[in-house]
């Protein structure tokens, strides 16, 4: 894939793209709080809290999105030993987890006002707390052992394991008929949200997007030149044999 | 297929000589269940409303404490790698393995169940149900739990670990088998729970095989 498994050329990619990313991001994300804040109007049932949407509904998709690149990056790594995939597994985990994290807060801090409650057992809440808990599953077994390599393989193989909840929370509110609203967004043909709350809402899923970009390129990027300095002292130590 | 059996009598005559293993986690079980009574009061109606509830999480539990057994003894004394040397796929000898962590667990859990179930005031007809679940959902415990008891091989503090991994893979059979039990106390149909215990079974069981293999190949290595 254009050379960039190769991590030197990935440095490089890094180098080049990430200010981009950066820009779109703060662009993006600037312009869609602008319209989700004072350009678009209060919802006719929930008022002004329907402006949580705009980082809510986001930060959902990047919680699901990080963790399929996580699943994704992992596969590749077990089936090519593609070196950079690793790093890149590794460096969506807290990105994800801390999407999953922003969702299940704003989702409660919305909840209380309409909903009456903080939490409810309903299954598209409780499978983005499963997704959570798997994140911190990752991060956990790739942290425990002493060979930093079989880290990343075992957390890859639970990586594509924990995958099949992705598509479980995605279809939860069309399989159970539960508190939370159905998907509004992606429907078939058009959407039904109004193009004024639809544009911001989009805006702020891209910027999200790229914001997620910039951060994972600069954590790969560490990755990198950390495995780079754990090897030399690894050669300090063993002799330069 | 021959290899299967070897090694699944193996597993079994290891597990009837040391014998107490099996025994701990059904008294973990029964006694587990038993605390609650005490917990939230000896009220009948209120037991049986809680009871499948409280047999599923509790033999979720059980079922777990027997994981980190099932390859840590074969990675520590070196019978893993011969395991992985055998000519027989890898994929068939986790299969042994997992049916025996099953016939030595998840069954004697079923077996405790019908004594709970008078315990906890529950009706002879949701008891069946409740085992049916049992049986269609502790398989699938035993499959994902051997994933888990594989990645954690050689990790630090791998026991609790495996609680972290394991347990949210567990809480759809949890939902689903406990949905069933639910349904038949309200009188409500309860075949479609059912089926999709055996759906997540026959999901996981290839799922299950490979992804326990491929952690062993890593964890021999």
């Amino acid at each position: 894939m254009f050379g960039l498994q190769n991590p030197t050329k990935f440095l490089k990619f890094a180098k080049l793209t990430g200010p981009w990313f950066a820009v779109a991001s703060v662009l993006l994300i600037g312009a869609g709080l602008w319209f989700g804040l004072f350009s678009s109007p209060a919802d006719y049932q929930q008022g002004e809290t329907v402006r949580i949407m705009y980082v809510h509904v986001p930060s959902a998709w990047m919680g699901m999105f990080a963790y399929s690149v996580m699943a994704v990056a992992s596969a590749i790594a077990l089936v090519w030993k593609h070196p950079v995939a690793d790093h890149i597994a590794k460096g969506s985990a807290p990105l994800g987890a801390g999407f999953t994290l922003v969702c299940l807060v704003t989702g409660a801090l919305w909840g209380k006002p309409m909903w009456g409650t903080w939490w409810v057992w309903d299954a598209r809440l409780t499978s983005m707390l499963i997704l959570f808990f798997l994140y911190l599953g990752y991060m956990a077994l790739s942290g425990a052992f002493d060979n930093a390599e079989r880290g990343a393989k075992a957390a890859a193989i639970l990586a594509v394991v924990g995958w099949v909840n992705v598509p479980i929370i995605k279809f939860s509110v069309d399989w159970w008929n539960t508190l939370h609203q159905p998907a509004s967004v992606t429907k078939a043909g058009m959407p039904s949200v109004d193009p004024s709350m639809l544009l911001p809402l989009l805006l702020m899923g891209v910027g999200f997007t790229t914001f997620y970009a910039t951060l994972l390129l600069w954590r790969v990027r560490s990755e990198i030149l950390q495995t780079r300095i754990r090897n030399i002292r690894l050669a300090q130590i063993h002799g330069e044999g | 297929m021959t290899r299967y059996w070897e090694l699944l009598k193996r597993e079994l005559r290891l597990a009837l000589r040391q014998g107490s293993d099996s025994m701990m986690v059904v008294g973990f079980f029964v006694l587990a269940v038993i605390l609650f009574p005490f917990g939230i009061g000896p009220e009948p109606s209120v037991l049986a409303r809680v009871a499948p509830g409280l047999v599923w999480v509790n033999a979720l539990l059980a079922a777990m404490l027997s994981l980190d057994r099932l390859y840590q003894g074969d990675y520590e004394d070196g019978s893993l790698e011969l395991l992985i040397l055998t000519p027989a796929p890898l994929e068939i000898l986790v299969g042994a393995k997992v049916t025996a962590h099953w016939l030595t667990t998840g069954l004697p859990l079923m077996a405790a169940a019908p004594l709970l179930a008078i315990f906890l005031n529950l009706s002879a007809y949701d008891l069946g149900v409740l085992l049916l679940t049992l049986a269609v959902g502790t398989p699938t415990l035993s499959l994902i739990g051997s994933v888990g008891a594989a990645l954690v091989l050689g990790a630090r503090r791998g026991g609790v670990l495996i609680s972290l991994l394991v347990l949210p893979l567990f809480i759809p059979v949890l939902i689903f088998a406990v949905g069933a039990v639910d349904a038949a106390q309200h009188a409500f149909p309860w075949t479609g729970q059912l089926a999709i215990l055996g759906a997540i079974l026959l999901g996981a069981v290839p799922l299950g095989l490979y992804a326990s293999a491929a952690a062993l190949r890593q964890a021999a290595e």
